[in-house]
């Protein structure tokens, strides 16, 4: 048992905090990042990339440094502090996930070595309108002809779809809409014809797009890993983003529970800082209590995310995100309600905190879908 | 970072598992995983089993019978013990009053109380507590008067837990009441058979006598049985207080119950189905156990910070141990009763064993209410749970 960082991983932690204040300090670069053509800033993503963080997760035969969760978990809680804006759950978290593990020696030499460089950028176009969160409801055909598939369906809610220079699109090539079995994975240009990308804000100032793909011819090697057999692969990677989520939502309930605390430090009327009242001092304490609960579940999140049964893997990934979601919507509302006013308005940087967590942990499953995981499963995993 | 234990932390626990397991008589293990009242004799004969093995007063200094363990190991034996629903050595002799005398106390306290207090063959009551100091515990008011070689004891003290067995009393007394309320006040030693003591049970919402009131009316105690330095009695206090950081969230205990919870939903029928078919009450033992997994880290995490450091200092996470602990306790307990449904109601006579046999209803079932109610003390013991969060924001939070 052990809860130590290692001194490589302290190092990454430290300068990916000071990557981030600096890049983040002031909250009026987050707007002028947003308003740029991607909808983020092309110079974050630079940086990133010469830090090693886009290539961190990947082994360092394919070009990567060979990172793990633990790694990711340090640079999104990081990035949940500073409410970066940048695609690093869609490019790095999700379609890198995809990739390294189902990618062909040929897709991974083509594309890893460039997502490290930050030259390339993935979206992983899965969610649709009927599914709701579950990952195996999917009604995207792919059909098989002569030079490879025809893609039909429609996409919503992808991250960062619309500015990724490569999609990986989910599809059936066998089965019914909700089967198990039968869904592929395709690599796809998103100049390919009859890809058509709408792209707006999400509430969190982020970006994303709704896909919609009409007789998509992508050749045979756009196939990414085996046939019908993504299922799996798809419910590990998510599992991963989901610690990551956790992770980053962990980061930013820090920054907004010693945000709150500092204004009840500051805000006086009735002649005394307010924080001098004890209603508002337990709030707070209990702020204190969901950030080091939440803080344990991002760190059981990380150490389950590698556990070898996928059964277990995904109770304890829907136990963790079930809790960090819950504790963020708390202490969100909390800080909202302990600042008072000020927390509405657009200027003050508590209300856009309060907004991300509000996305994150909704995002991929929200609580009540992440405890009906954990009831079919009679309980959490006995930890070995 | 990793979740798992070491092979040498694994056959550590597996070795105590099982002594645990095959050492202590079912009968008594039984007991407390279903609640019921230990006699006085269960204590004794668990807790001497454990002292013969060197399992009674691991946290004590080497040189008066504790381990030398890593904290981890010593996390390792709490959660074990509360897994096989051992009773917890005493608390008032292991936890409290033993390191209060092996590290303030003289050699020859040393020498008088360390052995016996560790073998249970000197029972430990608390007198802390008074009727005017519960939360403000430093406005006590029982005085001690020095006269030639003793002090005159006067006042009274109550929630005195298992007082009805003690054979001494550890007691914060009043010594100078012209200073600071926290700078006047002894630490102090008194056998329960002198003159002038008196005990009424009091009698908790559950039925059970585990809490006491004690006079004191002029008892005269030796000079000598005081504790360390006169006046300094609230440091000695709050030595004592913090010494129990592993262990209060009673993580291990309160897994066994949710696990038995679940054993019994699924045998306690409910309609067509069972109660574990009902999808509303596995949420919420799904939640209790959530709650209690991210707990289990958190105090993992304290156990893990604790390496090379004094742990003598306070430190927020004993609260939120504290805070959240005593929520799951009190909802596991809840789930009891909720599986017990109609049979939560019946309150049958007891035998001498605490046992109703034969039952009404399931043998477990009437036992639950009581242990729902008994267990609301445990947000207000130890430092009320409002307490812990004027602590949390205050000493933590800067507030």
């Amino acid at each position: 048992m052990d809860f130590d960082l290692t001194d490589e991983q302290r190092m990454l932690s430290d300068s990916i905090r000071r990557l981030v204040s600096d890049a983040y300090d002031d909250f009026e670069k987050r707007k002028a990042y947003r308003a740029e053509p991607r909808g983020y800033a092309e110079s974050n993503w630079q940086k990133f990339a010469e830090m090693g963080l886009l290539g961190l997760p990947f082994s360092e035969d394919d070009g990567g440094f060979g990172g793990g969760p633990v790694e990711t978990m340090l640079v999104c809680e990081q990035f949940g502090r500073g409410l970066v804006v940048e695609p690093y759950l869609a490019t790095v978290v999700l379609g890198g996930g995809l990739l390294k593990r189902a990618g062909n020696a040929a897709q991974r030499a083509e594309l890893i070595p460039a997502i490290a460089e930050g030259t390339l950028t993935l979206a992983f176009a899965h969610q649709e309108r009927q599914a709701r969160h579950d990952l195996h409801d999917v009604a995207t055909t792919a059909t098989r002809n002569a030079d490879g598939y025809v893609l039909n369906g429609a996409k919503g809610v992808v991250l960062h779809g619309d500015s990724a220079d490569r999609l990986i699109v989910s599809a059936r090539t066998a089965g019914g809409r909700r089967d198990r079995d039968g869904i592929s994975l395709f690599l796809l240009d998103p100049a390919t014809a009859g890809v058509t990308r709408r792209g707006y804000a999400t509430q969190d100032g982020l970006r994303a797009a709704e896909v919609v793909l009409e007789n998509v011819t992508v050749p045979a090697d756009a196939l990414l890993g085996a046939e019908g057999a993504a299922l799996p692969l798809i419910e590990q990677v998510v599992d991963e983003a989901q610690a990551a989520i956790c992770a980053e939502a962990l980061g930013a309930m820090e920054v907004l529970r010693d945000l709150t605390v500092d204004y009840l430090k500051q805000r006086t009327q009735f002649g005394q800082a307010i924080g001098n009242f004890q209603a508002l001092q337990h709030r707070a304490a209990d702020m204190l209590v969901a950030t080091e609960q939440a803080r344990s579940m991002a760190m059981y999140a990380a150490m389950m995310v590698q556990e070898a049964d996928p059964t277990a893997r995904r109770t304890a990934l829907s136990a963790a995100k079930a809790l960090v979601a819950k504790n963020a919507d708390l202490l969100g509302k909390d800080a909202i309600q302990l600042h008072g006013g000020i927390a509405v308005t657009e200027e003050y940087k508590a209300g856009h905190y309060f907004k991300r967590l509000t996305m994150l942990a909704g995002l991929f499953g929200d609580v009540d879908h992440h405890l009906r995981v954990v009831v079919a499963a009679g309980g959490l995993p006995e930890a070995a | 970072m990793d979740l798992r234990y070491t092979p040498d932390e694994i056959a550590f626990r597996d070795d105590l598992r099982k002594f645990f397991r095959n050492e202590i008589p079912l009968s008594i293990r039984r007991k407390v995983s279903e609640g019921r009242a230990l006699a006085r004799e269960d204590y004794v004969t668990s807790q001497r089993i454990l002292h013969a093995k060197g399992l009674a007063t691991p946290n004590w200094p080497v040189a008066w019978g504790g381990q030398d363990w890593t904290p981890v190991q010593r996390y390792i034996y709490v959660e074990e013990l509360q897994a096989a629903a051992v009773p917890q050595p005493l608390g008032f002799n292991v936890n409290m009053v033993g390191p209060v005398i092996a590290t303030f106390g003289s050699e020859a306290h040393k020498q008088r109380f360390l052995p016996s207090t560790a073998n249970l063959d000197i029972w430990w009551a608390q007198g802390f507590s008074e009727p005017g100091a519960g939360s403000d515990l430093a406005s006590l008011k029982t005085t001690a008067r020095r006269e030639g070689d003793e002090f005159i004891v006067n006042g009274q003290k109550t929630w005195t837990t298992l007082g009805q067995y003690a054979d001494w009393i550890f007691c914060l007394v009043r010594t100078d009441s012209t200073v600071k309320k926290q700078a006047g006040i002894s630490f102090i030693l008194i056998d329960m058979k002198t003159p002038g003591i008196t005990l009424r049970p009091i009698i908790t919402i559950d039925g059970g006598h585990e809490v006491n009131e004690v006079f004191f009316d002029e008892v005269r105690v030796p000079a000598e049985n005081l504790v360390g330095e006169l006046n300094k009695g609230w440091d000695y206090a709050k030595f004592l207080l913090s010494n129990e950081r592993i262990g209060i969230a009673r993580i291990g205990m309160t897994k066994e119950r949710l696990a038995r919870v679940k054993r019994l939903a699924q045998d306690t029928p409910a309609g067509e189905g069972m109660v574990w078919d009902d999808p509303d009450f596995r949420r919420r033992l799904a939640w209790s156990e959530i709650e209690l997994k991210a707990l289990e880290i958190t105090q993992m995490r304290v156990v893990a910070a604790q390496r090379g450091r004094a742990s003598d200092k306070p430190d927020p996470s004993s609260s939120i141990l504290k805070i959240k602990g005593s929520e799951i306790q009190q909802a596991s307990t809840q789930l009891l009763v909720d599986v017990a449904g109609p049979y939560a109601m019946p309150r049958p006579d007891r035998d001498e064993e605490g046992l109703n046999l034969p039952s009404v209803g399931p043998d477990w079932a009437d036992a639950a209410a009581p242990l729902f109610f008994n267990y609301r003390k445990v947000s207000i013991y130890g430092g009320s749970n409002e307490i812990q969060r004027n602590i949390i924001a205050k000493a933590f939070l800067g507030l």
